[in-house]
């Protein structure tokens, strides 16, 4: 609870920074800010506190396990962003601002017991993220990907609220706990009203994570959006939405759960085939990385189609491991943007020879993405084919395999460009903060591939 | 005194060798390999030859999904980690005339491939195999691309996508096998002795088939093979076929069988057909090659089908007809891999028929050269025989007509490798040829060591057959036993 005070006055302190020019000041306090915020919820592990604020909130240890990995996300993100924002704009300030609203709507997210607070927390989080799509005001592409995102998220969040205007019309409470009650005491007798509700309420969570068919908006966002927000939307707000799904279906829909499983079901299918076949395609590595994004979904929904006691964990896991993989990858894309100009995959031709460092690390990141062992990648995939087949899904499990092959070659161009295609000699740069987020994130990646209990023993 | 050490060292070794730059990295790698060796040679002294695995090691690895670091060595696993702990010094030191870009991250990924190897040799636990089964796979994949030539990149994706394919169902195999699992473990012998209906053992096979059948590889999963054997680096091809490859054989043995016997009685004999059409074919192809080293990838699919014809068949002499052929193919083709790298290294042509006459001016070459080629064709007294002898015996006693079509091999294998032999060593010879020189230093080193262990395995295979005879014979037992219990 603390940490959502936290992460809500400090953008406030951050934009009195700007106005009093302390730029040099706005990074440093940010990050402390957020370090203490992960301090207070981490210091309440275990509590298994009730609801708060009359049962709006509840922190219990889903909410503190994901809200620390946001949080670090956003803190990993934040030190690649050294120099990153000054390059496009003066007001450096709002966007630091922006972001930790942003963050703050995804905490809210994270620990919802009501589904207001639900749309509270999407709505906030969103509308930081329409502003910080189009945070590149002169460039076309990003004035696109910020109406783009707006409209479609719009209608999105219209139909979330309408779900859950049906599903108080049936049910009476807005309470996560009281509308499963009230589905146990009433198992015969539900209201179509309520199946509408929980329809829509999936369309609408389905459009956040850019799960399909509701990921038409993903590639255009992602590629118009300045790469650290892209890095910031497939990471941290992916994993706000996966959350919040999860702890609505595994709180409160899952007596029903023969109703929602066969849609589920669908979708996911459809995500992992749009997803991977899709970004075979691509030219552009940002474009792939959107594309991969969308199957990455596919593989979260797993957890909620085979919903059961170890779902949280292995969508914490998966999360994980996705988050700090991506957070390699937009990093290196950004240097090597820099370098050579484009975001194509003939830019990373020849890296290893001019910069080993990040072929490296680019690597693991590619490697743990694909799914391949001793990566932190491969223990997400394996949990979540371990859930879908305890819960008897071997035709869900036969086409994610499937899938995993595919997506095989698209990650390994990239690998195949750094280590096999020749290039011109170049220089690429590398700030000391991107060593470090560089550098401890391809650490993680691999100390969770061989000792996973660090994550996944928590929840 | 356990099996930890073994696993770890080449690990060790993988980093030490990363810190040397340039000239000294091979030679810090073939310490690290040589004291594996020993360690292996340790093990051996110390190992009883009855059915128990020993050296265990088994740590709580992920509790909550009942994962466990369980290896452990019996007399089939002894015969395995022999082959890769004498191979991987051999192997190393056949690349000491070559000068590879970076030799450092190349010896790393050596010794790091030799610890998967290894960890696939040893495990006792299903998660601890996948992952020691990728593990094997990643840096023979770097291996194979960065050093090799060609169209090397093209090439090693569909290698890498073919078996990483194959594995993928493997593992959904394995998280099957747990989900039904009551001790929900990964642990081998709770997977022997799970009661599965007849269906789910024939989706078992298929799952863990089609990994297998690719790595070997049987026809009709060999398609990645002759290019990705001919493009890589010779030490890269020597890696691939004489350990990798048995990476599949072994897991028939251990894995496939006896976790699934009914699925085994259903799909053995498609299996054991393919095989044998995969001997056949290879051994065909092999004829019309120019390319020395795509003649030896293609006898290498002719032997590796004769070895899983003798494991399908199932009984003692197949499997430890196998079990002794896996270690004789090994040395073998690590043998004949080397002689075509001296030819082309100091010709600069692998094409049979440029060449001629190098017998009179290399004598020790062509002495090493005939020995290894004598070993390949399975003449008494050299260590093919036995192993060929007791393959095609075990097949005989499964089936008369599949043991003739499978003993063309042996006649197949004699005329394009003696022709070869003749056609390379005899004859007129040419401008080309008669600049080569003879084997010297650490070649003659090399060569010698794979001779000597040649004949010595071919006058005494007992010292071999007897590690493996009692595990053997008691796997056998219990897949009968299951089969058995099943049927009433």
């Amino acid at each position: 609870m603390n940490t959502l005070i936290i992460i809500s006055v400090l953008p406030i302190i951050i934009l009195y920074l700007g106005l009093y020019k302390a730029k040099k000041a706005l990074l440093p306090v940010t990050i402390i800010g957020l370090l203490t915020a992960l301090g207070f919820a981490c210091a309440q592990w275990g509590n298994e506190p009730a609801p708060t604020f009359s049962g709006m909130l509840q922190f219990n240890n889903f909410s503190i396990a994901f809200s620390a990995l946001t949080i670090v996300s956003t803190i990993l993100i934040l030190l690649l962003s050294k120099d990153y924002f000054e390059r496009i704009s003066d007001h450096v300030a709002e966007y630091y601002a922006v972001i930790l609203f942003s963050l703050a709507g995804v905490i809210v997210m994270l620990s919802y017991h009501n589904l207001t607070m639900l749309f509270i927390g999407i709505e906030i989080m969103s509308v930081s993220l329409y502003i910080l799509a189009g945070i590149k005001k002169n460039d076309f592409a990003s004035n696109e990907a910020a109406l783009k995102y707006f409209l479609m998220g719009a209608f999105s969040t219209g139909f979330l609220l309408f779900g859950i205007a049906l599903i108080y019309g049936a049910s009476g409470s807005f309470d996560l706990t009281d509308i499963r009650n009230w589905i146990l005491m009433n198992p015969r007798h539900i209201d179509p009203l309520f199946y509408t509700g929980i329809l829509l309420m999936i369309v609408g969570l389905c459009f956040k994570i850019g799960a399909a068919p509701f990921h038409f908006w993903t590639p255009d966002v992602y590629e118009g959006s300045p790469t650290l927000i892209t890095a910031f939307m497939s990471t941290v707000v992916k994993t706000a939405g996966i959350a919040a799904f999860l702890r609505l279906f595994s709180t409160c829909f899952n007596p029903i759960s023969s109703f929602w499983v066969p849609t589920l079901l669908i979708i996911t299918m459809l995500t992992l085939f749009i997803g991977n076949i899709t970004a075979l395609y691509q030219q552009s590595f940002k474009r792939m990385l959107a594309f991969s994004s969308i199957s990455h979904a596919g593989y979260l929904l797993f957890a909620i189609v085979a919903l059961n006691s170890s779902s949280a964990n292995a969508v914490l896991t998966y999360a994980t491991a996705y988050s700090i993989a991506s957070i390699i990858a937009f990093g290196v894309l950004i240097l090597v943007r820099q370098q050579a100009g484009t975001d194509n995959f003939t830019a990373f031709d020849g890296l290893a020879k001019k910069n080993p460092f990040l072929a490296f690390t680019l690597t693991v990141a590619m490697l743990s993405l694909a799914g391949i062992p001793l990566t932190a990648g491969f223990i997400g995939k394996f949990f979540m084919f371990s859930g879908a087949l305890s819960q008897y899904q071997v035709a869900l499990v036969i086409i994610a395999v499937i899938n995993a092959i595919i997506s095989i070659y698209y990650y390994f161009r990239v690998i195949v460009a750094m280590y096999f295609n020749a290039a011109e000699p170049a220089e690429v740069a590398v700030p000391p903060y991107y060593t470090f987020v560089l550098g401890f994130s391809a650490l993680a990646t691999i100390v969770i591939g061989v000792y996973p209990v660090l994550v996944s023993g928590l929840i | 005194m356990t099996v930890i050490i073994l696993l770890f060292l080449p690990l060790l070794g993988a980093l030490a060798t990363l810190l040397f730059k340039g000239g000294t990295a091979k030679n810090v790698a073939l310490l690290f390999a040589v004291a594996e060796f020993a360690i292996a040679l340790v093990f051996l002294s110390k190992f009883i030859p009855d059915a128990t695995s020993q050296f265990g090691v088994n740590w709580a690895w992920i509790e909550r999904y009942g994962i466990h670091f369980k290896a452990g060595i019996d007399g089939i696993s002894m015969v395995l980690v022999l082959l890769t702990t004498l191979l991987i010094p051999i192997i190393i030191l056949s690349t000491f005339k070559h000068d590879y870009k970076n030799p450092n991250a190349f010896y790393a990924l050596v010794l790091f491939m030799q610890a998967g190897l290894l960890l696939v040799f040893t495990a006792l636990d299903g998660f601890l195999f996948y992952v020691g089964w990728e593990a094997a796979l990643i840096p023979i994949y770097f291996i194979c691309t960065l050093w090799g030539g060609g169209d090397r990149v093209r090439i090693n994706l569909k290698f890498f996508i073919y078996t990483f394919a194959g594995s993928l169902f493997m593992l959904l195999g394995i998280i099957y096998l747990y989900t039904q699992n009551p001790a929900r473990t990964f642990d081998l012998h709770d997977f022997y002795a799970l009661h599965l209906s007849a269906h789910q053992q024939s989706f078992i096979f298929w799952a863990f088939f089609l990994a297998f059948a690719i790595k070997m590889p049987v026809f009709p999963f060999h398609t990645w093979q002759p290019d990705t054997y001919t493009e890589a680096p010779s030490a890269g091809t020597m890696l691939l076929s004489g350990i990798m490859l048995k990476m599949g054989i072994y897991g028939v043995i251990r894995w496939l069988i006896p976790i699934s016997p009914l699925g085994f009685s259903q799909w053995g004999p498609t299996a054991i057909v393919l095989a044998v059409i995969g001997i056949v074919y290879a051994s065909l192809i092999a004829f019309n090659q120019k390319d020395g080293k795509r003649l030896i990838a293609y006898s290498s699919i002719a032997h590796v089908g004769l070895i899983a014809a003798g494991i399908f068949a199932w009984d003692i002499q197949g499997i430890q007809g196998a079990m002794i052929q896996m270690l004789n193919h090994g040395i073998n083709v690590v043998g004949l891999f080397f002689i075509m790298d001296i030819i082309s290294r100091r010709l600069n042509t692998r094409d049979i028929d440029a060449l001629g006459g190098i017998a009179k001016v290399a004598p020790k070459f062509a002495i090493a050269f005939l020995i290894i080629v004598l070993g390949t064709v399975a003449l008494p007294l050299t260590n093919g025989f036995i192993g060929e002898f007791l393959l095609l015996y075990g097949v005989y006693q499964y089936d008369i007509f599949l043991s003739a079509v499978a003993g063309l091999t042996i006649i197949l294998g004699a005329v394009y490798m003696l022709r070869m032999y003749k056609k390379v060593m005899h004859g007129e010879g040419n401008a080309l040829t008669a600049l080569f020189t003879d084997i010297t230093g650490y070649e003659r080193v090399v060569l010698g060591i794979i001779c000597a262990l040649i004949l010595i395995i071919g006058v005494y295979p007992q010292c071999i057959l007897h590690l493996s005879e009692a595990s053997v014979r008691d796997l056998i037992e219990q897949v009968n036993h299951k089969k058995l219990i099943s049927v009433k």
